[in-house]
């Protein structure tokens, strides 16, 4: 019984650990199913992160917060895609540019704002997106199995928790099932039939890289807002590199994707639950082994289990017209 | 008639004269020196560790008027070029905060003969550097044992930031005050990382907090400079105790801090700028602790309500017997193992 509760815990922090990583990969997804690199995720998370963070606590709310959040990654998709669609420029150079720029950009407009070294003021409880219990779970939480798994396991996270995962079937639903999609996925294999085909390839890629822009403001404030209570310079810690490789684990699908973001997730949650437990025959395992773990685990799975990864034909070329 | 005024002037000042000159004497060397502080990663408003340096720095500003200059580093490389452009340029005293710069610090003063410098935190054996060290795990025992003390469910935990024996050396003491207290009492320790970065990551701060509360404990001490704030954070949320360390953080989350660990970083700071300007330096190891007031443990309004009487005379006996020497902690980076 307390080897379950202590799955469950487990899980419930996956779940925790995933989110900004799910929607920083749907993010990713759009943009590349476009043909747009999106190596940007790094930087324009910690753009929405810091945009959340500045403004729920001026505004007192999180939802301000978070527009402000979406806003601040639509206006960097679009630099992105104004570097890399309009101009043609080199997808993976502007992404890095957009890196750098904002891990120092952030740090910046902190120090001006609140002089308090780039970090924004803790955030009090009403600007906070704070847990939401469902409907039902203090009724059922003394039910064997089932109680702590709706209780521990499924209620009591943020907005932004469900938000993500019901983004997945969302983006999922999007990509295969309309008109939208459709166009979206064949500017990315072919560009040229798109453009025969009477459609703006340049406007389609902006949409994509727009919808990319929503999706990631959200990790980022989720970052900010929800799991911690103030923006701290770089504070991102590579979740979106991370949650790029995520995507090409889970070969540019929403699905794969979502469960590529959760082995990651369990990996780190893991990780932290492992440190100082003692292992029969090893002994205490060792903080640097438990924190190298989910790098060997993908690695290996990277090697072995997850077959070829195609990614979309025309990722990473702008499209000319004419030569 | 024009000139009266004059020579009145000068008559009033050949009398103040002498008094200025035998006063600026030791305030010669107050134009100058020109201190400059070197904080580690983390950055100078971590609530913290680097914070105490710079509050130590800022106010020998207000008490001197005179300014230094500051780097924050952003990654441990930097250490060594920050500290030899401040020598470079004349700056004396060069106050390095952090054990990751004590083997930059070990390569630079050397160069630097005539350049004062001091270290925060760990012993670099140069003639011209001042080690300033302090006995941590002095105030993680007394923490520790008001934090068993505090404890409902008999389990605390301590989230130390980069595993290093200085940071293990304050979770042993921390473990021995719990075990003083309560004998059976349940120490969890966890840490965030073995880099640089595992002073900065909130997040993962927080994620451990969880942790450790999933594990039973409703007392935890975040021993992780800027990380801590997700540790405290987290312990707030989950409506448990915190036990802030470096500075005084009671007044982060006001009645969900049980207590801070206090250490003066700042006076270590100020001592080593003052005693540069009074030309009294003196290069070697610094220790200190409770005796010293280089550590203690804070009892402010926010957390007045929080501490029993029982406790409060538990910590002050405790704080008493380690001074006089009556309790002796055992210091885990004498030989690197934490008792029982």
């Amino acid at each position: 019984m307390e080897n379950f509760e202590l799955v469950i815990l487990l899980l419930d922090a996956t779940l925790r650990t995933s989110t900004p990583l799910i929607l920083a990969a749907l993010a990713g997804m759009f943009s590349e199913r476009s043909g747009t690199i999106n190596l940007a995720l790094e930087g324009m998370m910690l753009g929405g992160a810091f945009a959340a963070a500045a403004v729920a606590y001026y505004a007192g709310s999180p939802w301000v917060g978070l527009l402000a959040a979406i806003a601040a990654t639509i206006a960097l998709s679009l630099l992105h895609g104004f570097a890399c669609i309009t101009h043609k420029g080199n997808q993976v150079v502007s992404g890095m540019a957009i890196n750098i720029l904002m891990s120092g950009f952030t740090a910046l407009v902190g120090i001006a704002l609140f002089a308090q070294g780039g970090k924004t003021p803790a955030l009090d409880k009403a600007s906070r997106f704070q847990p939401i219990t469902l409907p039902g779970a203090e009724a059922v939480r003394d039910v064997p199995i089932l109680g702590p798994i709706y209780f521990e396991l499924l209620s009591g996270h943020n907005i932004l928790v469900y938000i993500a995962f019901f983004a997945v079937p969302a983006a999922w639903w999007v990509m295969y099932r309309t008109r939208f999609g459709l166009r979206l996925r064949a500017v990315g294999e072919n560009p040229g039939a798109v453009d025969t085909a009477g459609i703006s390839v340049v406007l389609m890629r902006y949409r994509a890289v727009v919808c990319s822009g929503v999706l990631v403001g959200m990790s980022g404030a989720y970052l900010s807002t929800a799991q911690g209570a103030s923006f701290l310079q770089d504070m991102t810690a590579g979740k979106g590199y991370i949650a790029l490789a995520a995507m090409v684990f889970g070969k540019w699908r929403p699905f794969p994707a979502l469960f590529a973001c959760l082995l990651f997730g369990f990996l780190d949650a893991a990780a932290t639950r492992l440190q100082g437990v003692i292992l029969p025959g090893i002994g205490e395992v060792p903080v640097q082994l438990v924190q190298a773990l989910p790098y060997v685990l993908t690695v290996i799975l990277l090697a072995g289990f997850i077959g070829r990864a195609t990614p979309p034909k025309a990722l990473g070329r702008a499209y000319v017209k004419e030569r | 008639m024009q000139r009266k005024p004059l020579l009145g002037a000068i008559a009033v000042l050949s009398a103040f004269l002498p008094g200025i000159i035998a006063t600026s004497s030791p305030s010669f060397a107050d134009e100058t020196i020109k201190p400059a502080v070197v904080y580690s990663t983390g950055g100078k408003f971590d609530g913290a560790f680097n914070q105490s340096a710079f509050t130590g720095a800022e106010k020998f500003k207000t008490d001197t008027g005179i300014d230094y200059r500051e780097f924050e580093l952003r990654n441990d490389t930097q250490s060594q070029q920050a500290i030899r452009t401040f020598a470079r340029d004349g700056h004396d005293p060069v106050v390095v905060i952090g054990f990751q710069q004590a083997s930059a610090l070990a390569e630079v003063a050397p160069e630097f003969p005539e350049t004062r410098f001091a270290i925060v935190d760990m012993v670099v054996d140069q003639p011209n550097v001042q080690s300033v060290v302090f006995r941590e795990h002095e105030g993680s025992f007394i923490v520790g044992m008001l934090a068993a003390m505090a404890s409902n469910s008999n389990t605390i935990g301590a989230v130390g930031g980069m595993d290093i024996p200085l940071i293990r050396r304050m979770t042993c003491g921390y473990q021995l005050g719990a075990h003083y207290a309560k004998p059976d009492a349940n120490v969890l320790v966890n840490f965030v990382g073995t880099t640089g970065a595992a002073w900065n990551d909130p997040i993962r701060g927080g994620e451990l907090t969880k942790t450790q509360i999933g594990k039973g404990a409703d007392v935890v001490l975040q021993l992780a400079g800027g990380t801590g704030i997700g540790v405290l954070q987290a312990a707030s949320d989950a409506k448990i105790l915190g036990i802030g360390s470096d500075a005084n953080q009671n007044g982060l989350h006001p009645g969900q801090v049980l207590t801070s660990m206090v250490k003066h970083v700042d006076v270590a700071v100020y001592e080593a700028f003052k005693a540069a300007r009074d030309g009294n330096w003196q290069p070697g190891i610094k220790s200190l602790g409770l005796a010293e007031g280089g550590i203690d443990w804070a009892l402010d309004e926010n957390n007045r309500d929080l501490m029993t009487d029982d406790m409060e005379v538990a910590a002050k006996k405790a704080k008493a017997d380690i001074i006089s020497g009556k309790i002796t902690i055992h210091d885990y980076m004498i030989d690197n193992t934490c008792p029982n």
